[in-house]
């Protein structure tokens, strides 16, 4: 055991059938720290949270905890918790329909009987040491998210937490509320508790934290403390690309780069849907291939929804061809020919129990009407079309495109916005989760289209693939757009370092 | 596999079989024929037609069969808009029964005026009929806003009217029982003097086609069955999911008011509350037997209908073997259990497996 720390986590490694979500991940966290978990989706960060919680038993590797010098085994949750580890969740799990004491004091009184006047003498103390504005026999429901948070933190700490995990606490929180959250994470710091942070916000780490763990792919990349670490370098750890290889590498399309004709297709002014970005400038022109480009959360699928009219759009002027248009609904922006892949292909693209046919006419035939179906030889010649178009392997066209692979599925959900013969294309990580040679096809698709005088806007949390295809790239930040990058900017490390913000 | 085996016209003759047994229709299928196999082997008279004279004295024909087809009218109009309502919305509308008893007395309030025993109609029958449509549909609106603007589960939302509607149908009458007099109101629940097949025959298999060319003419079922899936992608889509999911209320309010009409037709008067009892429960279990997944999602139009006639089949064979209307429910339980069973997924993909197994070994023998 480190002297000073208040839990270690040594080699842990964590299987599931076919991946490897964690391998041989070592993990610190020292009193009165805080920790800052970094990694992007799929990195293991919630992984590690579980093993350590007790939410999934771990394959090899120990943990030790301060004052025990034998390896623990955590079983369950509770485990955790007597232990003193408590997590604070992005949604809160406590009960709403409660008041604050019993939230803090529930499951936890002994005996049938409960002296509720103790109870709430005995939350007013925690809850006035901590500063956290609420009354406890208030309803918690009558509270804000921030204050049900800090309840949910307060119950940990009167449970004698020595480490508190906060899974993504802010990212429904607005400024001030974080600020009042901050300033109670370092009020527990003071007093000794280890905090481990697991956020996407940058500046937030920057703020509060006193050390970073970077993992990647499951794996470690490494702790640091938060002054060795400027935000570049971290940013550039987090997605795996040293920054003396990235600013050597040149792009290797040079098609996409070449300057389109100035006409542009859709121009958007001052958009904002109520998915919780700042309001935004956007235009693209005939031809252009652009994309969004930012971490995990920043912001980029909400900014392409509220082009297309899929969340509720709330302000700003959209102009298509020059023309003023409303779009407040997807069925809108169909008709003036915007087409949306959307980024979760399970919950948002794919109509499981339909067959492949289907699937691909729903988008032409919705825009066609309610009362002219497609007869079923159309409607099989189009399915036989794309199929072949786009090589999808599928047994016939009457499977259903559940039993397909993840990439002919995504290869279906294309055909479906080609066959609506969209003007302007929105793919939101397209290639996410599909084998490299669809990968390579999805981007020379995008290509030829941009080629044909079609729009495209182009999204994927691999840079590689963003430089390749798109010729101008809006960056965003901590859900706003902080700038954009064409021509020579197109490159790795200047995406970074924009991504970032502001140093080196 | 049996086609690869040398007995090549049994490998495909166990193929087809294997196909068969995989379509969604064979389990309400093959449950009328386990049906009609045991009427055989009791009593074959169960299948005879003959031609008698009813009441009026005209020649009309008679026997389990026509019973079966005429009783089960009115399931099988209300398991078309219960497909429907399950499909988008993935849940079942529970109050179908107490809205019979609400069209049903309707169709009474208008040819009866006032007046509980009218000597003449005080309307024409097609204008109660109307009339009786409109309302239905109405309550089926209702429905269908709490479902699919208030998102309230269906089961719950429907619950509201199952309890109210026999209420609310004796209020429409002042709590008074009206009989019309009128023969030619009977027609449309009995027999049109001349034609010697019952009415509600042909009304249901007028539905049957009405749903058949709305299926085939418009995206109903595509955009039903989409959005019951999944409703968000159906919205990124452009499908409006709250529209389909309402409409569908909709059209189930328009089938329940031609079961009510010819339910208070077959009697003249009606009794509310007794009429159409438990029939939305038989009206799922036509959904389910047609082996629809009550979750919503796919649907076969087809299968629910013949699920429709099995489960009046099943109730006409349990009436002539002499079994007492009180323990009716129970014997139709086990019954539907056995069938429900047989349907889910699960073991219909065990029971494939088992026949694929044995399959080759009974060719093999064959062979030899």
């Amino acid at each position: 055991m480190q002297e000073g720390a208040v839990l270690q986590m040594r080699g842990i490694c964590k299987y599931f059938p076919g991946v490897r979500a964690l391998q041989d991940v070592d993990f610190t966290l020292r009193e009165g720290d805080i920790h800052a978990l970094m990694g992007e989706n799929g990195a293991g960060k919630s992984t590690l949270i579980k093993v350590l919680t007790g939410v999934y038993p771990k394959d090899a590797g120990q943990i030790f905890m301060k004052g025990s010098e034998k390896p623990l085994s955590i079983k369950s949750p509770q485990d955790a918790q007597k232990l003193g580890i408590s997590t604070v969740y992005q949604e809160i799990t406590l009960c709403p329909n409660l008041t604050v004491a019993e939230n803090m004091y529930i499951g936890r009184t002994k005996g049938a009987l409960t002296n509720w006047k103790q109870i709430n003498a005995g939350a007013a103390k925690i809850l006035e040491s901590l500063g956290i504005p609420a009354e406890p026999t208030q309803q918690l429901a009558s509270c804000s998210i921030a204050v049900q948070q800090m309840v949910a933190i307060a119950r940990a700490v009167d449970m004698d937490c020595k480490v508190l995990i906060l899974d993504e606490p802010t990212s429904s929180l607005d400024e001030r509320e974080v600020a009042k959250l901050f300033k109670l994470m370092l009020d527990l710091k003071a007093r000794g508790v280890g905090i481990i942070f697991v956020t996407h916000f940058l500046d937030q780490v920057y703020e509060v934290c006193d050390r970073i763990t970077v993992l990647r792919d499951g794996m470690l990349v490494g702790e640091y403390v938060i002054e060795d670490l400027p935000r570049v370098q971290l940013v550039s750890k987090m997605l795996g690309k040293e920054l003396d290889d990235l600013s050597g590498m040149q792009k290797q399309e040079t098609a996409a780069q070449e300057e389109v004709a100035q006409t542009p297709v859709l121009e958007a002014a001052q958009l904002v849907s109520t998915a919780g970005v700042k309001p935004f400038d956007f235009t693209i022109q005939k031809g252009e291939v652009n994309g969004f480009t930012g971490l995990l959360g920043s912001g980029r699928s909400e900014c392409v929804r509220a082009i297309y009219g899929a969340d509720r759009v709330t302000g700003g002027v959209v102009k298509m061809n020059g023309q003023r248009v409303k779009i407040s609904k997807p069925l809108d922006a169909m008709k003036h020919g915007v087409s949306y892949l959307p980024e979760d292909r399970k919950r948002d693209g794919i109509v499981g129990d339909l067959s492949v046919r289907e699937n691909i006419i729903l988008s032409l035939q919705v825009m066609k009407g309610f009362f002219k179906p497609f007869t079923r030889a159309q409607a099989e010649a189009f399915a036989d079309e794309y199929i072949k178009l786009l090589d999808i392997k599928t047994a016939s066209t009457d499977t259903p495109i559940k039993s397909l692979s993840g990439g002919n599925q995504q290869k279906v959900i294309l055909a479906r916005q080609l066959l609506s013969n969209p003007v302007y294309l929105i793919l939101d990580e397209p290639t996410r989760g599909i084998d490299v040679g669809t990968k390579v096809d999805i981007q020379k698709l995008v290509l030829k289209l941009a080629a044909d005088g079609k729009s495209v806007t182009f999204i994927s949390s691999e840079t590689d693939e963003m430089l390749r295809t798109c010729s101008r790239l809006i960056v965003m930040r901590d859900r706003k757009v902080v700038g954009e990058l064409r021509g020579s900017d197109l490159t790795q490390s200047k995406i970074m370092t924009t991504i970032a913000g502001g140093e080196e | 596999m049996p086609s690869t085996t040398n007995n090549t016209t049994a490998g495909t003759f166990k193929a087809f079989l294997l196909r068969l047994v995989r379509r969604q229709i064979f389990i309400p299928v093959a449950a009328l024929l386990i049906l009609v196999l045991f009427n055989l082997i009791a009593d074959p008279s169960f299948f005879a037609i003959t031609l008698d004279q009813n009441s009026a004295g005209d020649p009309v024909f008679s026997g389990y069969l026509i019973t079966i087809l005429n009783n089960a009218s009115e399931l099988a109009i209300l398991a078309i808009g219960m497909t429907l309502v399950t499909s988008a919305s993935g849940g079942q509308d529970i109050s179908v029964g107490s809205a019979i008893a609400i069209a049903g007395s309707v169709v009474l309030r208008v040819l009866c005026g006032t007046n509980s025993r009218p000597e003449t109609l005080q309307a024409p029958i097609i204008v109660a009929f109307l009339v009786c449509c409109v309302v239905a549909m109405l309550f089926g609106a209702f429905n269908g806003i709490l479902v699919s603007v208030f998102k309230i589960q269906p089961m719950v939302a429907t619950l509201i009217l199952f309890t109210a509607g026999r209420s609310i149908a004796a209020w429409i009458n002042n709590n008074e029982l009206p009989i019309i007099s009128e023969v030619s109101f009977g027609y449309y629940g009995n027999f049109i003097p001349g034609i010697p097949i019952p009415t509600p025959i042909f009304i249901a298999v007028a539905c049957m086609l009405v749903i058949a060319l709305v299926l085939k003419f418009t995206n109903l079922g595509l955009y039903a069955q989409s959005v019951g899936i999944n409703a968000e992608a159906s919205r990124l889509n452009g499908i409006n999911p709250t529209w389909i999911k309402f409409i569908t209320y909709v059209i189930l309010g328009l089938c329940v008011a031609v079961a009510g009409f010819i339910k208070v037709s077959r009697f003249s008067t009606l009794n509310y509350s007794v009429i159409a009892k438990d029939i939305e429960m038989d009206a799922i279990l036509a959904v389910a037997l047609g082996g629809n997944a009550l979750s919503g999602g796919k649907f076969n139009m087809p299968a629910s209908i013949l699920g429709a006639y099995v489960i009046q089949f099943l109730t006409t064979t349990l009436f002539k073997f002499n079994v007492v209307s009180s323990a009716l429910p129970a014997y139709k339980a086990i019954v539907v259990i056995v069938l429900v069973v047989l349907s889910a997924p699960l073991v219909r993909d065990k029971i494939a497996e088992v026949w694929k197994k044995i399959a080759p070994v009974k060719a093999v023998k064959e062979a030899n």
